[in-house]
């Protein structure tokens, strides 16, 4: 392997809401962007080359923004480059920059990612402007219903996972929904959207933007020494696979799965149960938790669910997962999957505040979109050995 | 940097119409070029696709494209909602990281489907740009008068620019405008929108392209005449036209020197989607007139958008790998007045 070493020494996000009339799309990112700047102790001379990520342009009626964005984001005079995988896009957004670094071509990579949802209509967007759009919980839904069918798992398990995570929310200053009085019987009670998933159990509809700076060995090694410990970029992955066809199994998906081996084998985890700290998996519905779990080779097959009934995945169970509230609390799309690669940066380099996990050393991160086609996973650790 | 060569592309028929949809396009290019390169979808490592979901009219409309490239089992692969010229470069990357050997980079495009007019203004700042309905072409206009009044070029020039192109073009089984004309009857034509007649412009173009490449040995052993990739680089400029110097592309130069493009080329092969983007990218580039500038016809014989970059480096491979030629330089570029540009610089193998 030709790849070097990457560090993470700046991560930025924007308080996230339903809308923020108040910043422009250029003020947005920028709000990201320079918290990171600050994070990092640089300035945007620093940064060699901007990697912008977004779900689809339609979201808010720009085409191809990363041209308008150029000025907003200080690339002009650098390259820039915009990536789109779906839902995945945020945790792409990140390996790409991550590469950049890797491959030895720039020494400083920005990515950022967001997503203003409140300048379109997303469900008319997501229906390519003709409406009659399922959405994406309509398309998720009969994945969650097979999975609940599939391994027995009790009614009750996601309204665990919704109000675990809007909890492990209230102690994120960024999120967006702080719901102080939720409990399993207000989810319970709460409307059903699509079968299995309640209103309770589904993400909400946000703007923000999330950035992070990575930079070199040497660069990584200066932060640690300034007092400032970077997050290593232990492994990452992506794959997609066809939307439908016979051999396919949505619940437990190829290529989730095989993310999770090929970042495993890189990495040298052997027992990821043990060896992972705490992961920020993509649940944009409740019962993605536990099937996440699963198809992560985190939990045994048909086995996820009994994980967050026994409170293994609360902030302080043996694995927390999405500390920060998730998905589920907070959810700019394109932004989504970047915010869950910065949280577990954010976890390992102790810096997550009261949503921290105390001692986390390597921390898992993923995020997925389309029909759970397309798919982006990395690892990051405290150190570049930290895989015990 | 690790050595990675061009093994194998493929083109479709470049159209002002077709019936196929961008994933059948697809398929015909991804088919095309994985024989090309006599391997089989099983060994690429890699895939990544530029398209743009406003030219599909479409949101996520590139997810439907995954099925063209077979990624079955599951395939390591991305996205870019840019050229495939970029597609290719995040690929190049990709390989760079040393554990992979084969990849795939496509790029498609039907314009067809829409109203250029109707959707270019939307790529510009949407609070003060957009609202104005400035397209594509208007924005090129705007350039072409700073140039001419500049001095810099003449409607002549750029008419001559037409005339050679589509000339060459007679010979590219590729090219959807070709043929020989006389620059004072080109001249005498109306203005679509001044200083820009029809012959400026390039066609409204439905196509896709695909390039394989592979590292070093793998390269090696795919193809006796690997086209290397020996400078890869691209760069942007402000977005607001009002405050950039219309009459340089100070990214393409800029791109250019980052990817080592200086010294002799046999060929360039260049974006230029207009007439006067030509004699700008030249300068920019530094090329001199020994140079051969788009002997394809370049996009304005064909303008497959989110492919046309790709072409280029396509055709400029072709002239390495099939016309005996040893160093050759493509362009690609997005954003209204060339604000983005991309400079890979192939070479033959000795």
């Amino acid at each position: 392997m030709s790849s070097n070493p990457c560090a993470i020494v700046g991560i930025g996000q924007t308080n996230h809401k339903t809308r923020r009339w108040d910043v422009s799309l250029g003020g947005l990112v920028r709000e990201a962007a320079t918290r990171a700047l600050e994070d990092a102790h640089m300035t945007w001379a620093d940064i060699d080359a901007v990697v912008l990520g977004k779900a689809p342009d339609l979201f808010e009626g720009v085409m191809k923004p990363e041209l308008y964005l150029t000025d907003a984001l200080g690339a002009a005079g650098k390259p820039m480059f915009r990536v789109h995988t779906a839902g995945s896009v945020g945790g792409t957004t990140g390996i790409v920059g991550s590469h950049l670094v890797e491959a030895g071509i720039h020494r400083t990579v920005l990515s950022l990612a967001y997503q203003k949802q409140s300048e379109g209509n997303a469900q008319f967007a997501l229906g390519s402007g003709r409406g009659a759009s399922l959405g994406a919980g309509g398309a998720f839904a009969p994945y969650m219903r097979s999975y609940i069918t599939q391994t027995g798992a009790p009614a009750d398990v996601g309204p665990m996972v919704a109000v675990k995570d809007r909890l492990n929310a209230l102690k994120n200053p960024y999120a967006h929904l702080k719901l102080k009085d939720i409990t399993v019987e207000k989810v319970k009670e709460s409307p059903m959207m699509w079968e299995p998933i309640r209103y309770l159990e589904s993400c909400p509809s946000s703007d923000g933007a999330c950035a992070v700076i990575f930079t070199s060995l040497e660069g990584g090694q200066a932060a640690a020494a300034d007092g400032r410990p970077p997050a290593w970029v232990l492994a990452s992955s992506y794959r997609s696979e066809p939307s439908s066809f016979p051999g396919r199994d949505p619940v437990w998906s190829a290529g989730a799965a095989d993310c999770a081996a090929e970042i495993y084998k890189s990495a040298g985890i052997t027992r990821p149960r043990e060896q992972i700290d705490c992961a920020e998996l993509y649940v944009p519905f409740s019962w993605y938790e536990p099937m996440w779990l699963e198809a992560h080779d985190l939990a045994d097959r048909g086995d996820g669910w009994k994980m967050v009934e026994r409170g293994d995945t609360a902030l302080d169970g043996s694995f927390p997962v999405n500390m920060s509230g998730g998905v589920l609390s907070s959810n700019p799309i394109g932004a989504s999957g970047l915010l869950r690669f910065a949280e577990a940066a954010m976890q390992v380099r102790g810096t997550a505040g009261e949503h921290q996990v105390d001692g986390a050393k390597v921390a898992l991160a993923q995020a997925y979109g389309a029909s759970a086609q397309y798919f982006s996973m990395w690892l990051v650790g405290s150190s570049l050995d930290a895989v015990g | 940097m690790e050595p990675v060569a061009i093994v194998g592309w493929a083109l479709t028929p470049m159209v002002r119409r077709t019936d196929k949809s961008e994933a059948r396009l697809l398929f015909d290019v991804v088919t095309g070029a994985t024989e090309d390169a006599g391997i089989t979808r099983a060994d690429v490592d890699f895939s990544c696709a530029g398209s743009c979901d406003y030219v599909a009219g479409q949101a996520f409309s590139f997810v439907q494209n995954i099925d063209a490239v077979g990624a079955w089992p599951p395939k390591r692969d991305s996205h870019v909602e840019m050229d495939g010229a970029w597609a290719l470069y995040e690929a190049w990357v990709r390989l760079q990281l040393g554990d992979l050997d084969v990849a795939i980079a496509m790029g498609s495009g039907r314009s067809s489907t829409a109203d250029p007019a109707t959707i270019y203004p939307m790529e510009m700042d949407p609070y003060y740009l957009a609202p104005l309905g400035a397209d594509a072409v208007s924005l090129a206009a705007l350039q072409a008068r700073v140039l001419l009044d500049a001095g810099l070029v003449t409607e002549r020039d750029m008419a001559g620019v037409a005339a050679r192109t589509r000339a060459d073009a007679v010979g590219n089984p590729y090219a959807q405008v070709s043929g020989e004309y006389d620059v004072d009857a080109l001249l005498k034509e109306d203005y679509v929108r001044a200083p820009l007649r029809k012959h400026d412009l390039s066609p409204i173009t439905d196509g896709a392209a695909a390039v394989i490449i592979a590292r070093g040995d793998k390269a090696r052993e795919l193809s006796d005449n690997p086209v290397w990739i020996t400078g890869f680089a691209h760069s942007a400029e402000p977005h607001q036209p009002g405050v950039r110097d219309l009459r340089a592309s100070t990214s393409t130069a800029r791109a250019a020197k980052a990817a080592g493009a200086d010294g002799h080329f046999d060929v360039a092969e260049l974006q230029a989607a207009f007439t006067h983007e030509e004699p700008l990218l030249t300068a920019a580039l530094g090329l001199g007139p020994d140079v051969a500038v788009n002997p394809s016809g370049g996009p304005l014989a064909a303008n497959p958008v989110m492919a046309t970059g790709l072409v280029r480096v396509i055709e400029a491979a072709r002239q390495i790998r099939d016309r005996g030629k040893q160093r050759t330089l493509a362009h690609a570029t997005s954003g209204p007045c060339l604000q983005q540009n991309l400079v890979c610089v192939l070479e033959g193998t000795k």
